[in-house]
């Protein structure tokens, strides 16, 4: 696999190095929590840091060592290069697919499988007979629908949209029916011994026991959203948006391209993610799981 | 004079735990020796350390001052040897495992052959009444059964020390009683040495040799009451005069040591 | 007769029933226009209501297949063709499904390990787990085709790319769900192992594990549906040769609509006959623990 090229040692031992170092680093870091308190709040943010970017220097320092062609697996230095001299294209796509298919079938999704889930509460009936098959609809690879929406609604974001709401429906409304079934029988009477309406106990005890259920489901269709309108993609589009980018590139062997958008994807998801992490710890501070707690 | 070893002995130990919200002193200079085949009882409001204590001898804490000796031997040193049997306020058994497969999981551990195991555990089984329900699963059992098999689990090691944390606290009081029988009767037929952590003044008199108060705030013992109890008790000498005054020594004592105190906002 | 309406299933009879209803209306509405195109063009002026519905339930590209068009496809495919023709869904299922289980298999040995080491050393937890989360937002499925097509240059084409996509969707699940499951145990219960001064390999197999298996079952049902959804969209990029995803994007190619929905409908049956799979080990395991039943 070495093309004439000579394999260079000397960066593969310093990848290697600085990869027991940070290895040793963190490890120290992280027994010296015994003694400074502090250092905790610290090291949750800096340990992983300090791992990620030694998975970024050793990916930059195996490809370069073995030179491995970039047509396989380029550099980050090279992934880098072509993320500032591409901001253009990736800002296009970036508009279409997740401005655009995203964020609007995403509202859409979750906010119809929200409003179902509150329609169907009176009606234990519906709960029994659409539970059980929302549960299923979710594990279905529900991306096969994506050739059926481009039919329908055409190749523009519309479609990809439309793979979105479906793809974000099911787990938001499973999840949101478990959580209005969460809150306790005791809290429940207690209502009750106010006389509080069915409006007034949904809003006052039931939606907000239900909170970290919905916020689960919001995380996982954070995901799924992106992952859906980008393979969605695949199956017909017009000429921009990152799942055409991706799967036009890998066709030119473009692969820096490639890992361009998919830096932008991932950190776009994260972001995403962790927006709505923070919503969650701010509106479910009350919940253990949030609390923390020993272990 | 009777020879008395001491089994269980502490000095000038202090702990202290690091909180987000500042150092905890749980405990401070606890001086105390517990001598073999005695039955000691702590008794004392919520934060005065009990529980603490009873951890710390059981290397389950570690004191940041002083020492403590079990055995002659630090607390790890015990608890590798496996000097104690250590029962919790809740039974902590194995949902997945029957009631003798639970009783077995010390003697799994230690590494013991099956036919210690098969004997060690019909014994300890039937020390607890429990003859019958080998086979069946914790949440087939009733509350006080289920502490039954954590006591009989306790036992599985022939351990001659018996740690315990307020065992009986989630029981009513009928089985209560039952089993605070069971228990003096084990110790007496045994010689065993049991430390108790307990909320119930009447408990605390009923089965102890020795009763220590503590006090809170930080975690002190306030006053040890040596009870002239005989060996054998039945139960209804809760009604006689000689309980209640005991009963009303340990009243005054907790009192004394702001036990019955508003607790600070 | 009340339990029988009290019942589930009777209510999700009475719900699937009303999505045929809506399906064929639907159907009804969707293929009409087509069919009127076709009426003019064969210059049919004249026809019965009941002529004309029975033609657009059985269009041969329609804009919505009915129900019975997509089964009897289904049907045809997989019992009426041999087992190793191009055109047996029988032929296309088992090439996904062999993806699947082995990108399952390896993904959740892969997890359970990954979970262990996070729960047994602080430094590892510190520094992996944020990064098992945020590997999730990287779409794989996004790079799906490039995967394939870089693994395929460098020689290894065919069943081990795609399983290495649904492995890599498939640990995330395991890995999150084991972490859990692993610290499980009550506070209460880890103490009463120290009193036994049990080492923590006797702690793992005696007390974590059990109480991880609950945890292990409920992420494996996630994983292998998604890791069959994995190897569906490897099938994507090659040009769509062999598998239920290469159906899917030949039948969007040719618009033919009913190979779409059988091979759809398929990938549904699939993913529910494995998640059945993976609930009657489960029932069967933990019968022998104790559940109750």
């Amino acid at each position: 696999m070495n093309y004439g090229l000579s394999t260079n040692w000397g960066i593969i031992f310093a990848a290697f190095a600085f990869w027991l170092f940070a290895w040793f680093f963190n490890n120290w870091l992280v027994k010296q929590e015994g003694k400074k308190h502090n250092l905790k709040n610290f090291n949750l943010i800096a340990v992983p840091i300090i791992f990620g970017i030694t998975l970024l220097v050793l990916w930059e320092g195996m490809v370069r060592g073995f030179n491995v062609p970039s047509v396989l697996l380029p550099p980050p230095s090279m992934i880098w290069e072509r993320l500032i001299s591409s901001t253009d294209i990736l800002w296009l796509d970036f508009k279409q697919t997740f401005l655009k298919a995203v964020l609007i079938g995403y509202v859409l999704g979750c906010g119809s499988g929200f409003l179902v889930a509150i329609a169907i509460d009176r009606s234990p009936f519906l709960q029994r007979g659409l539970l059980p098959l929302g549960n299923f609809v979710s594990a279905l690879p529900i991306v096969g629908v994506a050739p059926i929406m481009v039919m329908w609604f055409g190749f523009d974001w519309h479609s990809k949209a439309a793979v979105v709401i479906i793809m974000t429906f099911f787990p938001m409304l499973v999840n949101t029916v478990s959580g209005l079934a969460a809150s306790n029988v005791l809290e429940r009477d207690l209502m009750r011994t106010y006389a509080s309406s069915y409006w007034q106990t949904l809003f006052k005890l039931r939606l907000p026991a239900a909170s970290p259920f919905i916020f689960n489901a919001l995380k996982i269709n954070s995901t799924l959203a992106l992952i859906g309108a980008i393979v969605a993609e695949f199956f017909g589009t017009p000429i921009y948006g990152m799942g055409f980018r991706i799967s036009t590139e890998v066709g030119r062997m473009n692969v820096d391209m490639v890992w361009a958008e998919i830096a932008v994807a991932a950190v776009a998801g994260s972001l995403f993610y962790g927006v709505i992490a923070l919503i969650e710890k701010k509106v479910t501070f009350w919940h253990p799981s949030i609390r923390g707690g020993r272990n | 004079m009777s020879n008395k070893n001491t089994v269980i002995s502490t000095k000038n130990m202090s702990l202290t735990f690091q909180t987000n919200d500042g150092p905890v002193h749980a405990l401070e200079d606890i001086n105390l020796e517990i001598n073999e085949g005695e039955f000691v009882s702590f008794i004392g409001p919520s934060g005065c350390g009990k529980t603490t204590l009873l951890r710390a001898i059981a290397d389950l804490e570690q004191p940041t001052k002083g020492e403590i000796k079990v055995n002659g031997l630090s607390p790890r040193e015990a608890r590798r040897t496996r000097a104690y049997g250590y029962v919790f306020q809740a039974s902590a058994l194995l949902p997945w495992r029957t009631v003798e497969q639970n009783v077995a999981l010390p003697l799994e551990i230690t590494g013991a052959s099956k036919q210690e195991k098969k004997e060690h555990i019909e014994r300890t089984i039937a020390m607890v009444d429990l003859k019958g329900f080998e086979k069946k699963f914790p949440w087939q059992l009733s509350g006080g059964m289920q502490q039954r098999v954590s006591i009989a689990r306790a036992l599985a090691f022939d351990a001659k020390i018996l740690l315990m944390d307020e065992p009986f606290g989630a029981l009513d009081e009928i089985v209560r009683d039952h089993l605070n029988q069971q228990l003096l009767q084990l110790w007496n037929k045994h010689k065993m040495t049991i430390c108790f952590v307990t909320h119930s003044i009447p408990e605390a008199v009923y089965l102890s040799t020795k009763i220590v108060i503590m006090s809170p705030r930080p975690g002190k013992i306030a006053q040890i009451i040596d009870s002239p109890l005989p060996k054998n008790r039945p139960l209804d000498i809760r009604e006689s005069k000689q309980f209640l005054d005991i009963a009303h020594r340990v009243r005054e004592g907790l009192r004394a040591s702001h036990s019955y105190d508003e607790e600070e906002a | 007769m009340e339990r029988v309406f009290q019942s589930k299933i009777f209510a999700i009879l009475v719900v699937l029933l009303a999505i045929l209803v809506i399906w064929y209306g639907a159907a009804i509405k969707l293929n009409t226009p087509w069919q009127l195109g076709v009426y003019e063009r064969a210059e049919i002026t004249q026809w019965t209501k009941k002529q004309f519905i029975k033609d657009t339930l059985n269009q041969k590209r329609p804009v919505l297949p009915s129900a019975h068009q997509v089964f009897s496809e289904m049907y045809k495919t997989t019992f009426l063709k041999p087992i190793n023709s191009k055109r047996s869904l029988v032929y296309h299922s088992w090439i996904t499904l062999s993806a699947t289980l082995l990108g399952f298999a390896i993904g959740t040995c892969f997890g359970i390990l990954i979970a262990i080491g996070i729960t047994h050393n602080r430094a590892l937890d510190r520094s992996l787990m944020p990064w098992v989360i945020a590997s999730q937002t990287i779409p794989i499925l996004a790079i799906a085709p490039m995967i394939i097509v870089v693994l395929n240059a460098v020689g290894l084409s065919g069943l081990l790319p795609k399983a290495l996509i649904s492995t890599y969707l498939s640990f995330f699940p395991i890995v999150v769900g084991m972490v859990k499951g692993f610290r499980s145990p009550r506070n209460i219960q880890i103490d009463l192992m120290r009193t036994y001064y049990a080492s923590p390999l006797q702690t793992f197999f005696k007390l974590r594990w059990p109480s991880a298996l609950p945890y292990l079952f409920t992420s494996m049902k996630v994983a292998i549906a998604i890791a069959l959804v994995g190897a569906i969209v490897g099938e994507l990029p090659t040009g769509a040769v062999a598998g239920l995803g290469a159906r899917l994007l030949s039948g969007s190619y040719y618009g033919q609509t009913v190979q779409i929905w059988s091979a759809l409908f398929m990938a549904a049956a699939l993913a529910a006959i494995l998640i059945m799979i993976v609930s009657l080990v489960e029932k069967h395991v933990t019968k022998n623990m104790g559940a109750k039943s």
